[in-house]
């Protein structure tokens, strides 16, 4: 098991300027912004489930930078359909995360079903060429080394404990700012 | 109006990117769609999917479109409010209207929605337009007017046989 927060901290120090990062509701997007709030992270605050579809469209659309995202396991058994479509339209700059700990931290630590469906096992049986399990940190930055090796949709499923960090800011942006300033930051069409 | 002439309008206008539910009212449309170059289709699984996915478009400097029945108008509902209205994310919505007129057009499954459809635009505040078989510069301009004043998705509402 990984700290959220600490997988978190590793991804955003992995990634280039110029990448594009979009962060789940709950937890995950109050830990992104605390732990680097750039333009280029999208913070969806609300429309849980949406991060992985938004991500595929803009993967799809700007083909020449990488999207990462990053969601909880619950947000992407809330969204399952989504994985077999990322692997169907197989947009290679596309680096999906999920940090699997087994819970909705963000309401109270309810668990959920991931503790008995492996989500990586699902994400390779809909396709993705790349699907990594990590469960330590080694793991996770062989994966993301492996993600900057090889064309995606790359699946990286964090085996993440439940570590909340007290009193965590919540993302100060307006929705609107984080719009503008993530847009500013997208390259331009195809 | 040909499924042609609809798609020749709103290419002129830089539609070109549409993710979405096929619905039996868009039969001639997705006929079309699928044998043109210019137009970039994904086949979303869900509606929200299908918006999500559409919303990216804003960020290259284009308006991203949905496909859908108004049955998938549920499972909008959420990413419309916490997503497209809250960070003022455009998108054109192209609505096939199952169910126009309650019964006993369309099948039961249609008739609730059929009748609430323009309801639950009004009640997220989403622009909307009734496609006619005459209409469409003058509905899809109107429309497309409001969804860039207002930077906010807004629906055509398309009834069976409009488009042909």
């Amino acid at each position: 098991m990984i700290d959220r927060v600490i997988a978190i901290e590793r991804i955003l120090g992995h990634i280039q300027k110029e990448d594009l990062v979009l962060s789940t509701t709950g937890m995950i997007s109050r830990e992104v912004f605390t732990t680097d709030d750039r333009p280029g992270n999208f913070y969806m605050i609300g429309s849980m489930g949406l991060a992985s579809s938004f991500g595929l469209g803009l993967a799809l659309l700007t083909p020449e930078q990488r999207t990462f995202v990053l969601e909880g396991d619950g947000s992407a058994l809330m969204s399952m359909g989504t994985l077999p479509l990322i692997a169907a339209e197989r947009p290679g700059n596309l680096v999906h995360i999920i940090l699997d700990n087994e819970a909705y931290e963000s309401t109270g630590g309810q668990p959920s079903i991931s503790s008995k469906v492996d989500l990586a096992e699902v994400g390779a049986s809909c396709g993705y060429p790349s699907v990594a399990r990590v469960d330590d940190i080694e793991g996770l930055e062989s994966a993301l080394l492996e993600s900057d090796a090889s064309p995606g949709p790359h699946l990286i499923l964090v085996k993440a404990g439940i570590a909340p960090v007290e009193g965590i800011a919540r993302v100060s942006h307006s929705p609107t700012e984080i719009r503008d300033r993530f847009k500013g930051s997208v390259q331009g069409p195809e | 109006m040909d499924a042609e002439v609809f798609w020749d309008v709103l290419k002129a206008r830089g539609l070109t990117f549409f993710a979405g539910v096929p619905d039996s009212t868009f039969h001639k449309v997705f006929n079309h769609m699928v044998k043109d170059p210019e137009i970039r289709y994904v086949p979303a699984v869900r509606e929200d999917v299908a918006l999500g996915i559409a919303s990216a478009a804003h960020f290259s400097g284009r308006l991203g479109g949905v496909i859908m029945q108004n049955s998938g108008i549920g499972n909008i509902v959420n990413p419309l409010t916490s997503f497209s209205l809250m960070y003022k994310i455009p998108a054109l919505l192209l609505v096939g209207w199952r169910g126009y007129g309650g019964p006993p057009n369309d099948a039961p499954e249609h008739w609730i929605m059929g009748e609430k459809t323009p309801e639950f635009f009004d009640l997220l505040k989403v622009p909307y337009e009734v496609l006619e078989s005459d209409n469409l510069e003058s509905a899809l301009d109107r429309l497309l007017g409001a969804i860039q004043e207002q930077s906010v998705p807004g629906a055509l509402l398309v009834r069976a046989g409009v488009i042909e």
